[in-house]
């Protein structure tokens, strides 16, 4: 019996993801009185992983995984596990992770709860606690099949360092050929990504046009953070698609959430209200943001903004 | 090609969502239930199939006699029929053998669902269909094209997006960019007349276990009051962030 982790990489090194879902594997094995397996496609520092509480790591490296498939992925990870008889599998809430969940949830015959945002609240009955109703409610379920699947929610569980030396096992499951085939991939490799970051700065139609959108790119450089847009701005085609974050588009659960020239209509918040610290720059006091921000600036964003990131230019020089 | 695609009964964005017999059910009491806006997307698209290449759409879902409204409103829309599969929705891996069952019973070669239902988020149906039926999958789409039997899929990736090539049978779990909201179709007076005509057939579920049961609900602890800082101290605002709230 163990508790399996699959620890996603990006570029052959572990995404912070990793270690978060790692933390949270540590938590449900000491609950279970078990150890922790970590499996790592293609990822070099796997050694960092005993900082979070993995006893082994499985590592598979193959060229033939180098583009992700989730059927061919699933299929690893399901070997991993029947390797480990392993009787928990947590995944992260990445795209690709939800993407093979599902797939590895019904070749393992296991229960399948995504958006878990704390360790399980029991494990007989098995009992967790996922986001539902896109953050507006918080739903309490049970899994009642022998192995079962978490997806973790983003920084919901946060990194915990729990030291245990991590033992490396060279792991070689047997592959198959993918039938959906990567032909390219169009990804900006020097930017953030909102379902990664800790910050995330982002413009509403406040901002008048794409043509200032200059501002929102600085101030998230300053703060190390990606960049996001209501629904109406990327409808307008001022940012792209993948921009889009709210209940229709991508779900935010960042640290912070700085959101400029947005009035906070219902499905916007419940999209990013599952950031822990929101910060709302608006003209208009009334806006609805300002009933779920935690700080808030009326002002002009035209005028607020480029002030904010000279003094945060001046604050992280210092720092 | 014959087009199945799954419509998912929601609230709409805009619900408050309550609780009631001590937090166990959801109240629906004054909500008003819309098409999945997921699978809306995915229904134009498929209105689009049927268009330009010609293709019999046909609508599914898995629930009571309550859904039916939601399923009329996809035949306004344009779907040729609809199929309610007269079962409890209670967990995600029970819908999807009961969608698998219609999908090879009317022997359909794409199928178009979400990428997850706004209720419970839980973004597994497609992909459990998907495995259950050894179909190709594609997540997250926010482009589709067929050909034949071969089909160009685009789809978001954290960051990005990547193309991908695959081949009928395929599902989808579609979003927003699968068409563009603007393509998004109001049934008009015509529409909704037609829909009355058009065949809702009723079936009965297959036996299944749910592998997860939703034990009790809770909704977030109330929000504590803004703190407003003013335009001229925004040294204030970087202080507040950096010692009191701790993310920067
Ligand atoms: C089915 C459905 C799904 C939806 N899903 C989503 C979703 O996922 N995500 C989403 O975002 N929306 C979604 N919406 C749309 C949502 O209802 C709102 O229309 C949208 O969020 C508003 O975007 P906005 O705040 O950018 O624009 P507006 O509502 O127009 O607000 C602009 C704000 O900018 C402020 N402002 C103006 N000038 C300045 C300035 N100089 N400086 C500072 N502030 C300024 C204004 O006071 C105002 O508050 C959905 C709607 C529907 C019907
Ligand atoms: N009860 C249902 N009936 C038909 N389709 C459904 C049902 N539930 C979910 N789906 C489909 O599966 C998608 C993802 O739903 P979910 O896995 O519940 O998040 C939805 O967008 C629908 O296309």
């Amino acid at each position: 019996m163990s508790v399996l982790v699959y620890t996603e990489s990006d570029q052959g090194n572990l995404k912070k993801g990793a270690f978060e879902v790692a933390s949270y594997a540590k938590a449900v094995a000491d609950q279970l009185g078990t150890t922790v397996t970590a499996l790592a496609i293609n990822a070099s520092n796997t050694n960092e992983l005993g900082n979070y509480g993995v006893n082994k790591v499985l590592t598979v490296n193959n060229n033939d995984l180098n583009s992700f498939s989730a059927k061919v992925y699933a299929n690893v990870v399901k070997q991993a596990a029947e390797k480990e008889n392993a009787q928990v599998v947590i995944v992260s809430s990445s795209a690709d992770s939800k993407y093979l969940a599902p797939l590895l949830a019904v070749s393992l015959n296991a229960g399948y709860a995504s958006n878990v945002i704390e360790a399980p609240s029991n494990t007989a009955p098995f009992t967790v606690k996922r986001n539902a109703f896109t953050n507006k409610a918080f739903e309490v379920t049970q899994i009642n099949t022998n192995v079962k699947i978490i997806g973790v929610s983003n920084n919901a569980f946060g990194l915990v360092e729990n030291s245990a030396s991590a033992t490396s096992e060279d792991f070689s499951p047997a592959i198959e050929a993918s039938t959906v085939t990567v032909e390219a991939v169009d990804k900006a490799t020097d930017k953030v990504t909102i379902a990664d970051a800790d910050v995330v700065v982002s413009g509403g139609r406040g901002l008048k046009g794409p043509e200032n959108w200059g501002m929102i790119e600085e101030l998230a450089d300053v703060l190390g953070a990606a960049t996001a847009c209501s629904k109406p701005v990327s409808d307008l085609g001022w940012r792209p698609h993948s921009e889009h974050v709210g209940q229709t588009g991508k779900p935010v659960a960042s640290n912070l959430y700085i959101a400029i020239g947005i009035s906070g209509a219902i499905q916007h918040l419940a999209g990013v209200n599952a950031s822990k610290v929101k910060v709302v720059i608006n003209t208009d006091a009334e806006a609805p943001f300002f009933k779920a921000a935690d700080y808030g600036v009326v002002g002009d964003a035209f005028t607020v903004v480029p002030q904010l990131i000279e003094k945060l230019k001046a604050f992280k020089a210092q720092q | 090609m014959n087009i199945l695609v799954c419509i998912s009964h929601v609230p709409d964005t805009t619900s408050k969502i309550n609780f009631s017999e001590n937090n166990t059910k959801f109240d629906t009491n004054g909500v008003q239930f819309v098409i999945n806006p997921n699978d809306e997307f995915g229904l134009t698209r498929a209105m689009w199939f049927k268009e330009k290449q010609g293709a019999k759409v046909t609508v599914v879902n898995v629930g009571g006699a309550e859904t039916e409204p939601t399923l009329r409103k996809a035949l306004a829309i344009g779907a040729d029929a609809a199929i309610r599969v007269n079962a409890a929705a209670t967990d995600g891996f029970s819908v999807a053998k009961q969608l698998a069952k219609v999908a090879t019973d009317g022997g359909y070669d794409l199928i178009i669902a979400g990428r997850e239902s706004i209720d419970y988020n839980g973004g597994m149906v497609p992909g459990m269909l998907a495995a259950l039926l050894d179909a190709n999958f594609v997540n997250n789409c926010i482009g589709l094209d067929v050909d034949g039997t071969t089909a160009k899929a685009t789809r978001e990736i954290d960051g990005g997006k990547e193309t991908v090539a695959t081949s009928l049978p395929l599902v989808v779990g579609g979003q927003k960019g699968l068409v563009e909201e603007s393509d998004l179709r109001i049934p008009n007076m015509r529409g909704i007349m037609m829909a009355r005509q058009k065949p809702l057939t009723v079936v009965d579920g297959v036996e299944t276990t749910d592998q997860t049961t939703s034990v009790s609900f809770e909704k977030p602890a109330p929000k504590g009051a803004v703190k407003l800082v003013a335009e001229d101290n925004l040294d204030e605002l970087i202080s507040l962030l950096h010692n009191e709230a701790k993310v920067i």
